[in-house]
């Protein structure tokens, strides 16, 4: 397909690793923020052919993974209601709540479906006036507008049964928290390139300023990831730390300014916990006071949640950068994708999913020992 | 969940007054809001996600980038870059101080 298969080409990949080999003369670090890289990483072996010393600290960005287990419950507690359709994208099925999950809820009789897009759930609403319709909008700044406009028309056009469970999170906050932390090994991130699609560049150069940190905007095909990897590269070699956009093909300076517009009218910014990682301040949108009556929060009124996270899982670390998959004594033990103890496990964009499907067979020796012996 | 894929955009129509296209993802047609394009055309390519036409993809900026990753191993077999060649052959790092300046990538 084009610009799938062009970008995935063999021959010009290894031409990129060669240059990548020829540019470092020492250890770097650097973070892909976007579980969708993490995966094409993985999965294509990418950090496996990167010079010695040079790691791929897996980052935060996998919706499904940094939904608060608190929002999860919630969401569990709606689609449990009497008369309550609820819609959701396939990947938040299995992801465990304080003790089940969507797919146990469906089983037990509730209605939950999955959509495609958000606006399907509208039309599922439209067509069931006496049910309550309730989409499960979680996800980053991608995400973010096709549920923006979903709510939107459901005001535009009076759609009184529906209703948005809200938990969206935001990329530039998340690296702020990541530089922030004292155990950050992070010297370079390459910057989701679908998020940037729509927000633009604009909120990166004072990050990389701040943190002394290469960002460059990176797709997602493996020669989007190579050429990613050797920009930042080029610039810590250089002690350079500026914005670059290695993916002009879907990112505009300015984003999508449509989309900009849509946001800033339908979402405001709050505080939002990431799960396994924690608060971390103004990362999230909420719906704003204009929409408030489409927001499930408000009209459902779920109280007396205690939440419970597994004792054994370490999908915080994982998703902090902290520890590789592997080195959780439960990876592919007590937790496999048929029984996922973490959300990591769950999403085709979780790190812990991609070690599992892709590199469960082997046994890598962690980064630390490989820089310490080069 | 945050995968967006490529595809071309092959009718256009509105619907509840809302700007609605078919688009083409390698033989499978979806049906994509393109209200945040208001000027994408039939023919082009859009990066697509969960519905929602997000960005055109600039065939342009595409080409140059595969054009420039081509260019790449030719100006190392042009210009020759011997100790990054001899570090490949002894399978380990380039002494420091032996840089090679190349050309960035786009």
């Amino acid at each position: 397909m084009k610009y799938l298969e062009e970008f995935s080409d063999p021959v010009l990949a290894r031409k990129l690793v060669d240059q990548i080999h020829a540019t470092v003369t020492q250890p770097w670090a650097m973070m892909e923020v976007c579980g969708g890289q993490t995966h094409t990483i993985v999965r294509h072996g990418i950090d496996q052919l990167l010079p010695d010393g040079v790691e791929m600290i897996h980052g935060p960005g996998c919706p499904v993974c940094v939904t608060p287990l608190e929002v999860i419950d919630k969401a569990l507690e709606i689609a449990s209601q009497p008369g309550v359709i609820f819609c959701s994208f396939g990947d938040m099925l299995r992801v465990p709540g304080s003790g089940r999950d969507l797919f146990r809820v469906k089983s037990e009789g509730g209605d939950v479906r999955v959509v495609y897009s958000p606006l399907d759930a509208l039309r599922v609403a439209q067509q069931n006036p006496d049910r309550q319709v309730v989409f499960f909008g979680i996800g980053f700044e991608t995400t973010a507008p096709p549920n923006a406009m979903t709510v939107y028309q459901a005001k535009k056009l009076g759609i009184p049964n529906f209703s948005l469970l809200v938990s969206h999170v935001r990329v530039p906050p998340a690296i702020e928290a990541i530089m922030q932390s004292p155990s950050c090994r992070v010297q370079g991130f390459l910057a989701a390139g679908h998020v940037c699609s729509v927000m633009g560049t604009a909120e990166y150069p004072e990050l990389a300023d701040k943190y002394g940190v290469p960002i460059v905007v990176t797709g997602f095909e493996p020669l989007d990831i190579l050429a990613g990897i050797l920009r930042t590269v080029s610039q810590l070699e250089q002690g350079e730390h500026v914005v670059e956009n290695a993916y002009r093909r879907a990112v505009r300076d300015e984003g999508n300014p449509a989309a900009k517009a849509m946001l800033a009218d339908v979402f405001e910014s709050t505080d939002r916990a990431w799960r396994g990682i924690g608060m971390i301040p103004q990362s999230g949108w909420r719906l704003s006071e204009r929409y408030r009556e489409y927001d499930a929060e408000y009209r459902f009124q779920v109280r007396d949640i205690t939440t419970e996270e597994s004792t054994v899982c370490r999908s915080g670390e994982v998703l902090q950068g902290l520890i590789k998959p592997h080195e959780c004594s439960a990876f592919g033990t007590l937790c496999t994708p048929r029984n996922p103890l973490g959300a990591t496990m769950v999403s085709s964009e979780g790190a812990c999913a991609a070690y599992y499907l892709y590199r469960r067979l082997q046994t890598p020796v962690p980064a630390e020992a490989v820089a310490s012996s080069g | 969940m945050c995968l967006a894929v490529p595809g071309k955009v092959v009718e256009i129509r509105e619907e509840d007054g809302t700007r609605m296209g078919r688009v083409d993802f390698g033989g499978v047609l979806k049906d994509v809001c393109l209200e945040y394009l208001p000027d994408l055309e039939i023919g082009e390519y859009t990066i697509v996600h969960v519905g929602f036409a997000l960005q055109r993809l600039d065939e342009e900026s595409a080409m140059q980038s595969l054009a420039l990753f081509r260019k790449l191993g030719a100006l190392e077999e042009e210009f020759g870059d011997q100790w990054g060649l001899a570090a490949k052959q002894a399978g380990e790092r380039r002494p420091p101080g032996t840089e090679w300046n190349q050309e960035t990538v786009g």
